[in-house]
């Protein structure tokens, strides 16, 4: 990871096109002023910080960009996008990079990518999220079996977790599985990751 | 006619991609074309040599120069053929450099769009006529509108070179922004007391009119003649018999009237004296807090004035005054910061501009001189500054640079550590920008000798603590890590705009101002002071950001464009300008209403009502021509029959 970086071999332009044409922002509008880092709540399990990560991409480092863990680790919140001076949506470019980093098959991150399996199977099964379902199917992916067990029954008391998964009507959930299975069968047919 | 024509190479530039001695060759075959060549530079000496001696060698009584934009060398070329004898206005430029051979590379297709272009130049040329100028009186007298630093050099400058100066200032005491400072960077001499010596000359000078408390309201006219309006704001206080003694705001009541000199950090009475330097120093009411204009109760300050100068039924008073020239010099302001609301938008006491805390430094400010926060009047332990708040922020519609800011926050960083010894000062920044002299060795002081604890990085948030101090949350982009730190008071270094009112001011001054607000000057390197209306200047951050050395050097640079237009007794007008063919005029006075400068006026032609120009204030922008139903107003220079040659020499091949 402290390797030298030689610019000149290893700089990837395509990649930084390809990172401003699939999330729709100008990362060279970024002059790293760090407002993105200074506001992030997920900042302190990062490897690499949002600014690091937006300067890797403006030169071209792919491997730098996509090995992170930190763009599994992000939460999606937005704030970075609020705080911008230059309008970059910075969480569209995180988002952007994770979907990269799925396509070409390096998840820096397993365990997050579990649990959205996790959370995204019961979806698909009941048409909501069904919060045990995804626990449960998370601790056997990841065999964390014990992972956060200790708040199991503060919420159950607050009443926080049903048991019964919430039920659809009108055939909802069919219609959202339906949804799910066009987006694997496009996929497949466009060969990427789904 | 006989018509010379030269086709310039431009070294590379023309000839690299257009066949010049072929366009030459062609020209020939025009009509009237007696000569034609194709020199390499013909703005050079040996090339504008070579045009004088062909109008002698080939009795040439018009000139065509194929080259580049008229912008650049169309004036050159006018002096070269007027040397040989020739009016300025029988030469034609044809532009076949920005226009042919640096946009298009196919060589056969810009010789013949280079020969085309020549062509109309030849055939608008045919149909040109002698043109000259007309020569009017200069009024000698300036206007200078902003009493600020900028304002106060450029008029004493003007005043000591013997032209007479009308000093406005919208305030009730010149000084700007300036005379709000503590002190300047990067000597940390004490800005009242190098303001305040020229002040007192502003006041004292014979040739400077000082109007304070006064707006413009109008003007017409042109360089060398205009008419000012200038509406004096009603003080409620006779000027003339005030004598500044102070007495009527020790015993005014209305003690809680906002401190706008003070950036309203504290509070003053309503009726007062901004600051003991100030000049004039004269007292004035604050109409919206005096109990005697709201309420009608009251008159303690009419009692208690030795000299009876209280008027409470006082009116704005609306002068006229004739000038020559004008310099705008309105300064900035603020921009509106409450938009941050991660900082607060203005809902904490202790988070202040850096103007307001610029005041707390201040001796003549509200806590004299000691640092104390507004919220508990206590002394703060440490401070956080955070630079470039509406500044390079192009979320906020502020992507500029406010060019001054990191400079005064390192002064007030190191002012801390003088006021405060067992302080801890922090600055967020982006960019160290100091690039003035002695700028960056000040801002090492700060941090080598004061201890000024510069942290790259924004700050995200700041929210109180709930026991009086507030948590910074920022990041330290050269660690990779967020920080956070606990202030006990917070400086924002706002960015600046353009001094509100600046954009009215402009339309009133016809003169352009950009997306912000600020005056656009002529050309951005070549003519910083000067407007593209004539007779208009700029000194200070009216027209961009700059410190004060720059805002004086300005102040100076629009004097000495001043001394040297009023060293000419008469001036003269460009001759390109809106002819009436009476024969053809309705009198319909459509012209008269759309003149943008006045120029049209209504005349009696033997019993009839016709158009005329006032041709010394014809700028020749055509809008008349353009909207006359007769086509009775024609622009000299550019009339239909000249157009049309042109469109005609193009079309009919």
């Amino acid at each position: 990871m402290n390797d030298d970086i030689n610019l000149s071999r290893m700089r990837d332009a395509a990649f930084t096109e390809d990172v401003e044409a699939q999330s729709g922002q100008k990362v060279s509008d970024c002059y790293q002023c760090g407002n993105c880092t200074a506001g992030c709540p997920a900042g302190f399990v990062y490897d690499r910080q949002v600014n690091q990560i937006v300067r890797a991409v403006q030169l071209g480092l792919k491997d730098e960009a996509l090995g992170s863990r930190s763009v599994w680790m992000c939460l999606s919140c937005s704030t970075c996008s609020l705080r911008c001076p230059n309008n970059i949506d910075v969480a569209a470019v995180m988002e952007t990079l994770r979907h990269m980093a799925r396509r070409e098959n390096r998840v820096a991150a397993p365990k997050v990518e579990n649990f959205w399996f996790s959370f995204l199977d019961t979806v698909r099964a009941f048409g909501r999220a069904y919060e045990i379902g995804t626990m449960a199917l998370y601790m056997l992916r990841s065999l964390r079996i014990f992972t956060d067990l200790d708040l199991a029954p503060v919420v159950f008391k607050k009443k926080k977790l049903g048991f019964m998964p919430h039920v659809v009507p009108h055939g909802g959930a069919a219609a959202v599985a339906r949804i799910m299975r066009r987006y694997k069968e496009r996929a497949v047919h466009e060969r990427v990751r789904p | 006619m006989r018509i010379g024509i030269f086709i310039c190479h431009c070294g590379s530039n023309i000839a690299g991609t257009v066949d010049c001695a072929r366009v030459a060759e062609i020209s020939t075959g025009f009509p009237d074309v007696v000569y034609a060549t194709d020199p390499v530079y013909t703005c050079a000496e040996p090339g504008q040599a070579a045009i004088e001696a062909a109008i002698h060698d080939h009795r040439l009584d018009g000139v065509v120069v194929a080259s580049c934009s008229p912008r650049m060398h169309e004036p050159t070329f006018r002096r070269t053929v007027e040397r040989a004898g020739l009016n300025r206005y029988l030469f034609e430029m044809a532009n076949i450099r920005e226009h042919v051979s640096w946009i298009g590379k196919d060589r056969d297709a810009n010789t013949n769009k280079a020969a085309e272009l020549v062509k109309m130049a030849v055939a608008k040329l045919r149909n040109n006529r002698p043109l000259l100028a007309k020569s009017f009186e200069v009024n000698k007298k300036v206007l200078i509108v902003g009493g600020g630093v900028a304002g106060i050099q450029a008029a004493l400058d003007c005043a000591d070179g013997g032209v007479p100066v009308i000093l406005l200032e919208r305030e009730s005491t010149i000084g700007g922004k300036m005379a709000k400072l503590d002190k300047t960077f990067p000597t940390v001499d004490c800005s009242a007391c190098i303001l305040g010596p020229k002040m007192v000359d502003v006041a004292q000078h014979p040739n400077i009119t000082l109007y304070a408390y006064s707006e413009l309201e109008d003007i017409s006219g042109y360089i060398g003649n205009f008419t000012v309006k200038i509406r004096k704001r009603a003080t409620y206080v006779n000027w003339e018999k005030c004598t500044g003694c102070g007495a009527c705001s020790e015993k005014c009541p209305s003690k809680k009237t906002p401190d706008t000199f003070n950036e309203l950090t504290g509070v003053t009475t309503a009726i007062n004296i901004p600051f003991p330097q100030a000049i004039p120093k004269k007292a004035v009411i604050s109409a919206e807090h005096c109990r005697q204009l709201t309420k009608g109760k009251c008159g303690v300050c009419a009692k208690i004035c030795p000299t009876g100068a209280v008027v409470y039924d006082m009116q704005d008073d609306v002068v006229t005054e004739e000038v020559g020239c004008i310099i705008a010099a309105t300064g900035y302001d603020l921009m509106d910061w409450t938009v941050y609301r991660e900082y607060g938008g203005g809902q904490y006491p202790d988070v202040i501009t850096s103007l307001q805390y610029e005041r707390l430094l201040s001796t003549s400010g509200p806590t004299g001189g000691h640092i104390r926060r507004p919220s508990d009047g206590l002394e703060p332990k440490h401070i956080v500054f955070i630079q470039c708040v509406g500044s390079r922020d192009k979320s906020v519609g502020r992507p500029y640079c406010s060019g001054f800011c990191c400079m005064y926050t390192a002064k007030q960083a190191v002012l801390t550590k003088d006021h405060l010894p067992f302080s801890q000062s922090y600055v967020f920044y982006m960019d160290i920008r100091a690039p003035g002299k002695l700028y960056d060795e000040f801002t090492r002081r700060a941090v080598e000798e004061y201890g000024v604890e510069y942290i790259r990085g924004r700050v995200s948030a700041v929210y109180p603590d709930g026991e009086g101090a507030y948590v910074v949350m920022g990041v330290d982009t050269l660690l990779g890590r967020s920080v956070e730190i606990k202030a006990d008071i917070v400086v924002l270094a706002v960015g600046i705009e353009a001094s509100r009112g600046a954009a009215a001011l402009a339309e009133k001054l016809r003169i352009s101002y950009d997306n912000y607000g600020f005056f656009m000057e002529s050309h951005v390197k070549l003519k910083p002071v000067e407007t593209n209306t004539a007779g208009v200047f700029l000194a200070g951050v009216c027209q961009g950001a700059k410190d004060i050395p720059a805002s004086v050097a300005q102040g100076s640079a629009t004097a000495a464009k001043v001394l040297a237009l009023f060293a000419r007794d008469r001036l003269e007008n460009d001759p390109q300008t809106a002819q009436v063919d009476t024969r053809r005029c309705v009198g319909c006075g459509k012209c008269i209403r759309c003149c943008p400068f006045g120029a049209l006026k209504e005349t009696t032609i033997r019993g009839e009502i016709k158009a005329d120009v006032i041709e010394t204030v014809c700028q020749g922008c055509g809008l008349c021509t353009t909207t006359c139903p007769q086509g009775a107003v024609q622009l000299s220079h550019a009339t239909d029959n000249q157009i049309l040659a042109e469109v005609n020499a193009l079309c009919r091949c």
